[in-house]
């Protein structure tokens, strides 16, 4: 019995490495492009990097557009100058209580919409509405409301975050399987049991695409509103540097805006990797 | 003794989409405490949905289901449904879908230890020892059958509503899965109760068989299986009787055939 149901199953530990593994033409094909490929890409940054550095001041006045060599000295100069740390530290806070918000409000409400249509029928035009005001246009508001610190930056992140989040939560609930859910109301699930372990585990995968999503969301909402009202954080620097004409200082702001982005949408992906591990096996 | 599932009257029109179907029409029938009973009709002849009124999940039209002689009026977690999709849930591994019946209802009550046995007990039984630890998605199309099986048993439900669980599984799957289901439900006094287009599968396996017609569904014959226990799925088509039960139940499942692909 044991027997049939293993070699049923084709899940036996890895084949040993087979010659044919060494000398197939096309592993080495697949290897040979893989090479290609990341020799070209550093490549194509060298020869960008190296063409910025001559075209400017020779082409170009450096005013304009700087050089890979003045915006890496302003990196250095920022951190040398404590500006830089701090700077991140305020942007990253925000970022990420702006995402946790509006992350939560958007899991709720999405998932609220999945399991009640009627709560969803009801509500449906006023979120269109909301989705369609302009969020910019918010900023005024929110600093009557909240002032100019912490909370106004948090909440316009948030407004952002909500979205996407709301919409791909509500996606996954309404694509929940409903014989999944017939199947275990008949061995005796209640209400509360459908959605804790039915609805909630089935919609995360829409979930984290909504967060994967909305990360970068997050972090451009809190430098917007850093930029419109902020003597601290990233939108702050990369504003304040703009209006000194200090073009490697704005390049070198946005470069570390970019590389905190890259380093957030990593964060959520394996936090992603993490909670889906059932999913990796038939990825 | 009063049969454990009975239908009187029957009719049911439910929408699919915007489309009304008229799914049955004024059936009648009885199912008796432990028998296996296969229902076996063209496609969409409402075989699913007399299955679905007997789990409580739907609301008869008109007529009455009754369940131990009470008219069933919420969902009833007496029975345990099986589907020709596995609907296991694909985040939790073998051993924890197994587990999924016992976090639930009445059977919350269990003890950890006599939970624990029992979901062993019963992965044993299908077969599964050793891959408790699997995903879904790491498994074969009949191991996760068999990892439905044991998810429907652990909870040990009255009824076992079986709705074309073999259905997509290729033909030599499907005799092995069979045969593994007689051995398991034969001597256990659970009623079953087997919906299936395969009319060799419901002669092989049943104590009685219903035929049904293409929608809306009717019975059309009902036939009592007096083939000897326990059966040998793989050579109990050439058994003398075998042939003659197929005749006749394919004779009154014939005048349907061709409407019921239609539909």
């Amino acid at each position: 019995m044991a027997e049939t149901v293993a070699s049923q199953a084709g899940v036996e530990s890895r084949p040993p490495i087979d010659e044919v593994f060494l000398v197939d033409p096309s592993v080495r094909a697949r290897r040979r492009q893989t090479v290609i490929v990341a020799v070209a890409r550093i490549a194509l940054a060298v020869a960008g990097l190296l063409a910025w550095e001559l075209a400017s001041d020779r082409l170009i006045s450096s005013f304009w557009i700087s050089s890979p060599s003045a915006i890496w000295s302003a990196l250095l100069r920022f951190t040398a100058d404590g500006q830089l740390v701090p700077a991140v530290w305020v942007t990253l806070l925000e970022t990420a209580a702006g995402f946790a918000a509006g992350g939560a409000a958007g899991i709720l409400v999405g998932l609220a919409f999945g399991i009640s249509p009627i709560i969803a029928r009801i509500l449906d035009p006023y979120l269109v509405a909301l989705n369609s005001i302009p969020r910019v246009a918010l900023i005024p508001l929110f600093i009557l409301w909240f002032g100019i610190g912490f909370e106004t930056k948090v909440l316009f992140a948030a407004t952002l975050v909500f979205f996407p989040v709301f919409l791909n939560t509500f996606a996954g609930a309404r694509d929940v399987d409903r014989d999944l859910i017939d199947v275990i109301r008949v061995m005796g699930a209640s209400r509360l049991d459908v959605i804790r372990r039915v609805f909630v585990p089935s919609a995360l995968v829409w979930v984290f695409a909504g967060l994967r999503m909305s990360i970068p969301f997050a972090l451009i909402g809190a430098v917007i509103a850093e930029m419109f009202t902020s003597n601290e954080g990233l939108g702050y620097l990369i504003a304040v540097t703009a209006n000194q004409y200090d073009t490697a200082g704005s390049f070198a702001s946005l470069l570390v805006t970019t590389v905190l982005g890259l380093v957030l949408t990593w964060g959520v992906s394996q936090a992603e990797r993490r909670t889906l591990r059932w999913r990796s096996n038939n990825a | 003794m009063t049969p454990i599932l009975e239908f009187r009257d029957l009719s049911k029109v439910f929408f699919k989409g915007e489309q009304r179907v008229h799914a049955l029409a004024h059936v009648t029938a009885e199912v008796e405490e432990g028998e296996l009973l296969a229902i076996v009709g063209p496609s969409g002849c409402g075989k699913s949905t007399l299955l679905n009124l007997s789990a409580g999940l739907m609301e008869p039209g008109t007529g009455e289901v009754l369940y131990r002689g009470q008219p069933l009026t919420r969902v009833n977690t007496q029975v345990s449904y099986v589907t020709q999709k596995d609907n296991l849930l694909p985040w939790r591994i073998v051993e924890d879908n197994v587990a999924l019946p016992l976090e639930l209802g009445a059977h919350a009550k269990l003890s950890k230890d006599d939970r624990r046995e029992r979901i062993a007990r019963y992965i044993e039984l299908v077969g599964l020892t050793g891959f408790e630890k699997h995903y879904p998605s790491e498994l074969s199309g009949g191991m996760r059958k068999r990892a439905q099986l044991a998810r429907s048993l652990v909870y040990e439900p009255d009824v076992l509503l079986m709705d074309e669980p073999f259905g997509a599984l290729d033909a030599q799957l499907k005799l092995v899965l069979q045969a593994e289901l007689l051995r398991m439900w034969e001597g256990t006094g659970k009623t079953l109760v087997f919906v299936t287009h395969d009319l060799a599968e419901a002669i092989t396996i049943a104590d009685r068989v219903i035929v049904m017609s293409s929608r809306p569904g009717r019975i059309r014959a009902i036939e009592h299986i007096d083939l000897p226990r326990p059966r040998d799925v793989f050579g109990i088509r050439f058994v003398p009787g075998f042939g003659d039960y197929f005749e006749r139940l394919w004779s009154a499942l014939r005048e349907d055939i061709h409407q019921g692909q239609e539909v």
